[in-house]
């Protein structure tokens, strides 16, 4: 795992200090909110619809139990015992106190953790598939270019003021578990005629204009990649559209200019930057890359796993629905699930981050991740420990059999914390979980992914859920929009509109009435959700939402 | 023609813990809306937001909420004030937890 150098401990240390003094000086009157505003976003801390809100980065979403356990302190210490794990690979905590900020990122910066470029208008945390270095399907590992981009990124004087934030995904499979063309940069690592490289996509993104991004490099050697971001985020950084910031994000340069042109600027500007990338930053990346070396794999018999999964239909639901397959003998990728159904989607209390943190370090390898879907994985365990992981996972309400099941939803904060949103999120999620639940249907309905989001911004993912809820406000009531189709791996696709919206209470009856209409429809049960949609089209759905009359109308008008 | 004024209440958010409050009519900020100052008069309404908007270094971002008059004080119209006066509808740890 990356470990900081004295540079990196230096450069941290001195912004905390900082800080310090800015939230001092808000305190005793000598800077107002206008001029503190900008000075807290640069650390992290927004101030939301009940409290401060701290969002801190989990670089490409890797953690050291020691880090996690840190969190937890955190959890425990300055807010309310829990902390809400984000798509994006950060933690954001919902109730500290201003006065106690300072501390907080000091007490990170112990375990080397910050919360620096977590927000303005600058290169966002970059986040990374979340079975970096251990998924049987991986060409090469992501984290260390993460890293790279991190290192290049963090206060790159350039980079600081930019039309619109901007947000780089890396993945090394051809499995994208990184969404990566739905960010400003995507990368998709792979090799070429024996030289590493990077397929680089641009111009995807969510909120309120939805797109897919375009490949604008098939492959840039290794060697050559830090100088070809730099090149495409300084043509944007230019082009990009400062009058509107509806409109300043890349996606909008790359549909307004097309990619050609853009490919041309990035050229053109790459050639004069090249020669000022000395090498340095090989040199960098190989130093890094040896910090993310694998761990030693043991060859252990795996017949207590066999044992188990045979006797124990509990574990087996779990195995079978939570293990992902490891690229060494005898180990597995175990996700833990953080959507206990009627929970909050997420979220961890402090204990449970202990448990995961203690587990991580007895069988582990030390290592956790946090996925995009908002889950915790354990990268590295051997199927031989399984057994004894899920009985400490059970004991602590981490055992829930359900990754990637209609209860394994995607929500952002909304309005029950959000002060952007125009809807709530939540308990949506929490009422669609609980449902399901009672109908026992979950394993039977199979993959199917539902992401909500309070409001046009989309942190919640809905654009690429299979099935997406987008919370609106109509007139002063909370309405929900739905799409289907959406897709967030590497056959990424946009959800499409069914059509109105529904009230909170009709929305959980209408999910019903959709799943209804699949396992009606599906052509037999290794056909998914997303195969029925898109084998079928929105007619039978839409017949299901509003029933015949009204599906037929919509269809001619 | 103008739009008629309707019942609001100055509402922003504490500096020091990001809670919720309203101004009251003895000036305090309280986080129940049960004790906010309704405003019925749109100048002074307008006062009143001049006036809280000056006390930098006690609340942040405050504005004019509106209201609804009810027989136990203000009630909100709109389900984001809503929000705001009983916290996160998750599970009871919010306000609903505290007050
Ligand atoms: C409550 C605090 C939050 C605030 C104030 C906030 C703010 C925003 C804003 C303003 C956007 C729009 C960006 C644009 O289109 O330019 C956005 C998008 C996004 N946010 Fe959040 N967000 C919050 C929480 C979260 C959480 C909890 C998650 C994860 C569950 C998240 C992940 C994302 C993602 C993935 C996008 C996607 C849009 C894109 O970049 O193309 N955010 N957020
Ligand atoms: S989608 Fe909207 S409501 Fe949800 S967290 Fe993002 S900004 Fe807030």
């Amino acid at each position: 795992m990356y470990s900081y150098s004295d540079f990196d401990h230096a450069f941290v240390t001195e912004r905390n200090r900082q800080f310090r003094q800015q939230v001092e000086r808000r305190i005793d009157g000598s800077l107002t909110e206008d001029e503190f505003k900008p000075l807290r976003l640069m650390n992290g801390l927004y101030l939301q619809l009940h409290a401060y809100m701290l969002r801190v980065a989990i670089p490409y979403g890797t953690l050291s139990s020691r880090q996690m356990h840190r969190l937890a302190d955190l959890a425990e210490q300055y807010d309310k015992g829990y902390g809400h794990f984000t798509t994006r690979q950060n933690i954001q905590y919902n109730w500290p106190e201003l006065r106690d900020i300072p501390d907080m990122l000091d007490a990170l910066a112990e375990v080397q953790m910050h919360a620096i470029q977590t927000s303005g208008n600058t290169i966002r945390n970059v986040t990374a598939d979340h079975f970096a270095g251990a998924a049987a399907d991986e060409v090469m590992d992501p984290r260390p270019v993460a890293e790279l981009i991190r290192q290049w990124s963090t206060d790159h004087p350039e980079f600081q003021a930019m039309p619109r934030k901007f947000k780089i995904a890396v993945t090394g499979s051809a499995n994208d578990r990184a969404v990566i063309k739905a960010h400003d940069i995507g990368l998709r690592l792979h090799e070429k005629d024996g030289v590493a490289g990077a397929e680089v996509v641009v111009g995807g993104g969510m909120g309120r204009t939805p797109m897919i991004g375009k490949t604008i490099a098939d492959h840039v050697p290794m060697a050559d990649l830090l100088p070809y971001l730099e090149a495409v985020v300084s043509v944007w950084n230019l082009l990009g559209r400062r009058d509107n910031k509806y409109k300043a994000r890349i996606k909008i340069t790359v549909h307004e200019h097309g990619i050609e042109d853009i490919r041309a600027r990035v050229e053109e500007v790459y050639a004069l930057i090249r020669p000022t990338f000395t090498g340095v930053d090989q040199t960098l990346y190989d130093t890094i890359k040896a910090q993310f070396a694998a761990p030693s794999f043991t060859k252990r018999p795996v017949s207590a796993f066999d044992d188990h999964y045979a006797k124990d239909p509990v574990f087996r639901a779990w195995a079978d629905t939570n293990l992902h397959p490891h690229r060494a003998e005898g180990y597995a990728i175990a996700q833990i699930s953080l959507k206990a159904h009627g929970e909050t989607p997420g979220d961890a209390t402090a204990e449970q981050m202990r448990v995961m943190a203690d587990i991580a370090r007895d069988f582990g390898h030390d290592e956790l991740r946090i996925s995009h879907e908002q889950n915790v994985v354990l990268p590295h365990v051997h199927k031989a420990d399984l057994p004894a992981i899920h009985a400490r996972l059970k004991a602590h309400g981490l055992a829930t059999a359900n990754i990637g099941l209609v209860s394994d939803i995607i929500a952002c904060p909304g309005m029950d914390y959000c002060a952007l949103a125009t809807a709530r999120s939540i308990p949506i999620a929490q009422q669609i979980a609980t449902r399901f639940d009672e109908l026992k249907l979950e394993h039977e309905i199979g993959e199917l992914k539902i992401k909500i989001s309070g409001c046009i911004n989309a942190c919640g993912h809905h654009h690429v859920g299979h099935i997406g809820i987008l919370g609106l406000d109509r007139a002063g009531v909370e309405n929900y929009q739905i799409t289907l189709g959406g897709d967030h791996t590497e056959t990424l696709a946009l959800g499409e509109r069914t059509g109105p919206g529904f009230s909170a209470e009709e929305i959980v009856p209408a999910i019903e009435r959709l799943v209804g209409a699949y396992l009606d429809h599906r052509a037999d049960r290794d056909e998914t959700f997303l195969a029925t949609y898109r084998r079928l089209g929105m007619a039978p759905f839409k017949t299901a939402l509003y029933g015949e009359q009204t599906a037929k109308r919509s269809k001619a008008a | 023609m103008p739009r008629e004024f309707t019942p609001k209440v100055v509402t922003a958010n504490a500096l020091l813990s990001g809670e919720v409050v309203y101004l009251t009519a003895n000036d305090d900020w309280s986080p129940r809306l049960s004790e906010a100052e309704i405003l019925t008069d749109e100048a002074h309404a307008q006062l009143r937001l001049i006036e809280a908007s000056a006390r930098q270094s006690e609340i942040v971002g405050a504005y004019l909420a509106d209201m609804a008059q009810c027989d136990d004080g203000p009630r909100p119209t709109h389900f984001r004030e809503e929000f705001r006066r009983t916290g996160p509808s998750n599970y009871a740890h919010g306000k609903q937890a505290d007050l």
